[in-house]
């Protein structure tokens, strides 16, 4: 099944960068999309057209559709709050919430209107439980976010996506500022995820691609030079480009 | 061999430099030290020479010898806080529109207009306040006077609020761009986000930002003394607010000319300087109090 389908996008920013020339991609449900390729490919700004948090940015013009479950997102009358409820994002640095453990997770929620205790600690204790981090702080929930390891912060912060049971979720260089051992930690988790998620990494090196990828698109400045199932993406690339980048030749 | 000879060279200039610094830093605790000693040694003797009863009384008339302080501490204090319940929300909605929500031109407009308007001289808006608040309020509240403790809020508000502006928009802008995309990216509306992940992130820098409006306020002197009606009365009622005051800095000001060096009346009006210093002393104490509370925090959670 198709989750995403991306048709002809393009984004051109007010300084005049194109920032996505002509994408054309489909994503698959349940399984893991690896975005990769250099800085300033557009992997990140890709991301942030699928949940419209473009909208922030000085976009000068965007054209193409992007289809989610067969309806087009880019629509200026879609319910945006709705979509990113839908849509979750990790982002490259743990950002906790000036808030406390429970209420991170919580945070979600509370904005979409749950007002019910029982039903918001339940919902607080399956979403850390998901994320592999309950056993570490289930203790503390009181503290404030800031008072854990970045591994934790980045767990917790995937937590805070989980609980509001998204369909799927955006990963932006989630383990560029952390440690092999968080690193490892949250890809196993995500491997378990994509069970019940769609998910689409952007990781922040040509390995952590590879191990992770069932689908890898290649971005080069703008463009998707190349999509492929994972194996063949990183055992026989097509394009001489993707080859290169691949086995190290630039970036 | 010439390296040699440099280093001493560098050493000498390093050791010059480091004095001055050292020589600036300490020269201005030295000079807040003398202000204060001075302040003690001309106004603590009023304690002993003036009786304790007249200074807690509620009569200003210090050429009959009555010098009750009560009423100018409560004009201060009225006026001083409502100011501040005027200024605060005014200027932190303002800091919050053009730091979260004006676009980026505005931004650009209103900043540099609310740093100019920081900058205009009490006196002159004390001008404006004369000339155009206290007729305005004598005829629209139906007052007897529009020199009243009000109209000295409203415009100490007006003083006070580019300060708040200036500083809470400063604090709001440091606020990580992360937190904010985290917050919509969750789904919560831009209200929500600002009001539940940007505001309390920048918590420590919008109370700095009180904590100035409200010693500006409390330090004014020449616009409050040109509007609140100069009458060192203690109001009774509810309608207070609406009735003449005197400040603290007023009476230091309007007074200090005209009184015998050492006279009983110069050393209440050193009193009075005294009770300020100590005002402002507790407002610095508490805000830096919260800061460094926040600090450490955060300071436990990074090691």
């Amino acid at each position: 099944m198709k989750k995403f389908s991306v048709r002809d996008l393009s984004i051109r920013y007010s300084d005049d960068n194109e920032s996505l020339r002509k994408i054309n991609i489909e994503i698959e449900a349940n399984a893991i999309t690896v975005l990769f390729g250099p800085a300033g490919g557009g992997k990140s700004t890709f991301l942030r057209v699928l949940n419209r948090l473009n909208d922030l940015a000085d976009v000068k013009t965007m054209t193409g559709e992007v289809l989610f479950n067969g309806v087009n997102i880019l629509d200026p009358k879609l319910d945006v709050i709705d979509l990113r409820r839908k849509i979750g994002m990790v982002f490259s640095r743990p950002v906790p919430l000036p808030l406390s453990i429970y209420e991170n997770v919580a945070y979600g929620l509370i904005m979409a209107g749950e007002r019910n205790k029982k039903k918001l600690d339940s919902a607080v204790e399956a979403a850390l439980r998901q994320a592999v981090l309950w056993d570490e702080v289930y203790d503390r929930l009181s503290d404030s976010g800031f008072a854990i390891s970045g591994g934790q912060q980045q767990r917790l912060c995937l937590a805070r996506v989980l609980a509001l049971e998204p369909e799927v979720i955006m990963l932006d260089e989630p383990t560029s500022a952390l440690d092999p051992v968080s690193t490892a930690k949250i890809e196993s988790l995500l491997t378990e995820l994509k069970e019940k998620y769609t998910i689409i990494l952007a990781p922040h090196n040509v390995q952590q691609a590879a191990r992770m990828a069932d689908y890898a698109a290649f971005f080069l400045m703008g463009e998707l030079v190349e999509f492929a199932n994972g194996k063949d993406m990183f055992l026989m690339p097509k394009d001489k480009r993707s080859q290169d980048y691949i086995t190290g030749r630039f970036g | 061999m010439k390296e040699n000879r440099m280093a001493p060279k560098k050493q000498i200039g390093d050791t010059v430099i480091t004095s001055i610094i050292k020589v600036c830093g300490y020269s201005s605790i030295l000079f807040v030290g003398l202000i204060l000693v001075f302040l003690l040694k001309e106004g603590l003797p009023a304690l002993k020479d003036v009786p304790i009863t007249s200074l807690f009384s509620i009569r200003w008339y210090p050429i009959e010898g009555l010098f009750g302080i009560l009423p100018l501490i409560f004009g201060t204090l009225l006026v001083t806080i409502s100011a501040t319940l005027i200024a605060l929300p005014f200027g932190l909605g303002t800091a919050i529109f053009i730091s979260e929500v004006a676009p980026r031109w505005i931004k650009e407009i209103l900043k540099p207009i609310v740093e100019i308007l920081a900058g205009i001289p009490s006196v002159v808006l004390g001008f404006i306040g004369i000339l155009v608040i206290v007729p305005f309020f004598r005829k629209f509240l139906d007052l007897p006077t529009g020199l009243t403790a009000f109209t000295g809020a409203v415009l100490l508000g007006l003083i006070a609020i580019p300060t708040i502006v200036s500083v809470a928009e400063d604090a709001l802008n440091t606020v990580p761009p992360g937190y904010r995309q985290a917050g919509l990216a969750l789904g919560a509306t831009r209200w929500q986000t600002i009001w539940g992940v940007t505001v309390p992130a920048a918590k420590t820098g919008i109370l700095t930002a009180v904590m100035l409006g409200i010693g500006r306020a409390l330090g004014e002197t020449m616009a409050v003394m040109m509007v609140t009606g100069n009458a060192p009365v203690l109001p009774s009622g509810l309608n207070a607010i609406f009735e003449p005051v005197r400040t603290m800095t007023a009476t230091i000001a309007s007074e200090m000319g005209e009184v015998a060096t050492g006279s009983q009346h110069y050393q209440v009006l050193f009193l009075i300087g005294i009770l300020l210093f100590l005002l402002s002393l507790v407002i610095n104490i508490t805000a830096s109090a919260v800061s460094t509370k926040q600090r450490k925090r955060a300071e436990r959670i990074l090691s």
